[in-house]
């Protein structure tokens, strides 16, 4: 481009001698100076990336169609019917869950959970580059979040549920008349547990032992360490919670895909877990 | 050529070096250090930028673009949108139409209904692809703490963009996913007539946060038009509020992140 232009309106003319076709000429990341221009290195990538995706954006608008099926009818429901993908986990949820632990609990549960990481990890390592091993617990943890119980369940909800919101495979026929024995039972009863109120302390016991009895007994061991003086209990609290609490929802599909269980507390009418 | 004869001005040097364009760009485009800051701090666009930055951050695999490409299909589905709005009436008797009309009729209106379609599920895809990567470089570490709140705020507010979005074509899909979307409102504690304590509050099907929501007992016509303020201008308005102040914040924040 500098030989193009007339010598006369250009400002740095040194500059030109030093830097012309520095940009276009192959240098090697590492030989960049620590700071670089962001014209060109950054908004060329920028560029190059977004024409990518327009690129892609258009030929996949071209080539496939937004779904469009017969007109509302509020007196025909669909069986199965299915949220928006994205929700698919939450509705996955339901399987497992009462409505509001599925539907209004856990999903602002996830949302706080997400906006307290930064002030609960106060592990000044790994800011600002890929490690795993500086982190492993942080990153284990939001792997297992993402993958397993988001990626996962959306997974399950899109191609493995069918009528009745029946396990099927991919490739099964969906048979709307598929009979499912009703065998979930609750937890207190499979172990023999007869009487209500017996049942009900069962569960409290379990789910009051899961949700703080652990973390307490867990803070009680290593309270001393230097990383759980650092921590702190109410950061410890907070994270304990929720990491207990995302770990039960594995621990109750679990129960439920392996051994049919429904719930492991009842109080009814009022909390069912 | 002699060095002594003026060169005769090339057709690039007519086009740039003259009163109107010079009034619009201020300065040159030859590559000197000068003219890279200028470009950036000079572009009301591109001075979002910092004019230098550090060198790890211009690679894919630091960034993978994630943010950017969530915005840039946020920009597509705003110029999609607008088009498909010149179309559309949010009511019962008409939506459905409109939305075949624009299928089947209107000059590029499957082309525009399919790119807003497509790009707001990428967009839900990109903005989880931005969370991961900000997540495994721990960029939400201080000073950055703030700006992953403001993120998981728009993260929410895409997935409501994109599930008040899902009603408007008005078909089976449409209602029946809104449906069962909004029947978990039904279960709130203290604010659901099937909630824990909702009963008690007085909470009703008429009365309580589904019937706030879906302007109704059902979903029906009154919550077409809800949906539809909603996707178009309420939620639009808070989300590009909240991308001003994500944007700003990662610059008042010390920029692209990176070893300390």
């Amino acid at each position: 481009m500098a030989e193009n232009i007339n010598p006369a309106t250009i400002q740095d003319q040194e500059e030109v001698k030093v830097t012309a076709g520095r940009a276009r000429a192959n240098i090697p990341l590492a030989d960049l100076p620590d700071k670089v221009h962001t014209w060109p290195y950054l908004v060329r990538a920028e560029f190059i990336s977004g024409c990518v995706l327009l690129l892609v954006l258009m030929v996949w608008s071209i080539t496939v169609d937004a779904p469009m099926e017969e007109p509302a009818n509020p007196t025909k429901t669909p069986n199965p019917s299915k949220a928006p993908w994205y929700f698919l986990g939450l509705q996955e949820m339901l399987v497992y869950f009462d409505p509001w632990i599925a539907g209004v609990l856990l999903p602002s549960l996830i949302i706080v959970g997400l906006m307290v990481i930064p002030y609960v990890d106060i592990n000044p390592k790994g800011n600002g580059y890929y490690t795993f091993h500086e982190r492993k617990f942080a990153i284990t943890t939001f792997l297992v979040g993402f993958l397993v119980l988001w990626v996962g369940m959306i997974t399950i909800g899109v191609f493995f549920r069918g009528p009745g919101w029946n396990l099927f495979m991919p490739w099964d026929y969906w048979d709307p008349h598929k009979v499912v024995p009703l065998a979930n039972i609750d937890l207190p009863y499979i172990v023999g547990i007869r009487s209500e109120m017996g049942a009900m302390l069962f569960g409290a016991v379990l789910v009051i032992g899961w949700l703080a009895g652990i973390p307490g007994l867990f803070w009680q061991w290593k309270k001393d360490s230097p990383a759980m003086r650092e921590l702190g209990l109410l950061r410890y609290g907070i994270v304990s919670n929720l990491f207990m609490v995302m770990a039960g929802v594995v621990v109750k599909m679990a129960l439920r895909l392996m051994f049919n269980i429904k719930y492991i507390l009842v109080i009814p009418n009022i909390l069912n877990i | 050529m002699p060095e002594t004869e003026p060169s005769k001005p090339s057709i690039f040097d007519i086009v740039t070096q003259n009163y109107v364009w010079r009034s619009i760009f201020r300065h040159g485009y030859a590559d000197t250090p000068r003219n890279r800051v200028l470009q950036v701090s000079a572009n009301v666009w591109l001075h979002l930028h910092p004019s230098k930055m550090r060198r790890h951050g211009i690679r894919y695999r630091h960034t993978w673009c994630a943010g950017g490409l969530t915005f840039l299909l946020y920009l597509c589905t705003v110029v999609t949108g607008v088009v498909l709005m010149f179309y559309y009436r949010p009511t019962g008797e008409y939506a459905y139409w409109d939305v075949k009309y624009l299928d089947f009729d209107v000059p590029f209106g499957m082309i525009m209904r399919n790119m807003h379609r497509w790009s707001a599920h990428g967009m839900v895809i990109f903005i989880w692809l931005h969370m991961f990567r900000v997540f495994m470089t721990g960029s939400y570490k201080p000073p950055r703490e703030f700006n992953w709140v403001v993120g998981v705020n728009l993260l929410t507010l895409t997935l409501l963009l994109s599930f008040t979005g899902y009603l408007l074509p008005w078909d089976q899909l449409a209602i029946w996913a809104v449906t069962v979307g909004t029947n978990m409102a039904r279960a709130t504690p203290l604010l659901g007539n099937e909630g824990p304590f909702g009963p008690q509050l007085g909470m009703t099907p008429r009365y309580d946060a589904r019937a706030l929501l879906t302007a109704g007992t059902v979903v029906g016509s009154p919550t077409l038009l809800r949906f539809y303020v909603l996707h178009c201008i309420f939620i639009p308005l808070i989300a590009s509020i909240l991308m001003i102040l994500h944007f700003w914040r990662i610059r008042k924040d010390g920029g692209i992140s990176g070893p300390l």
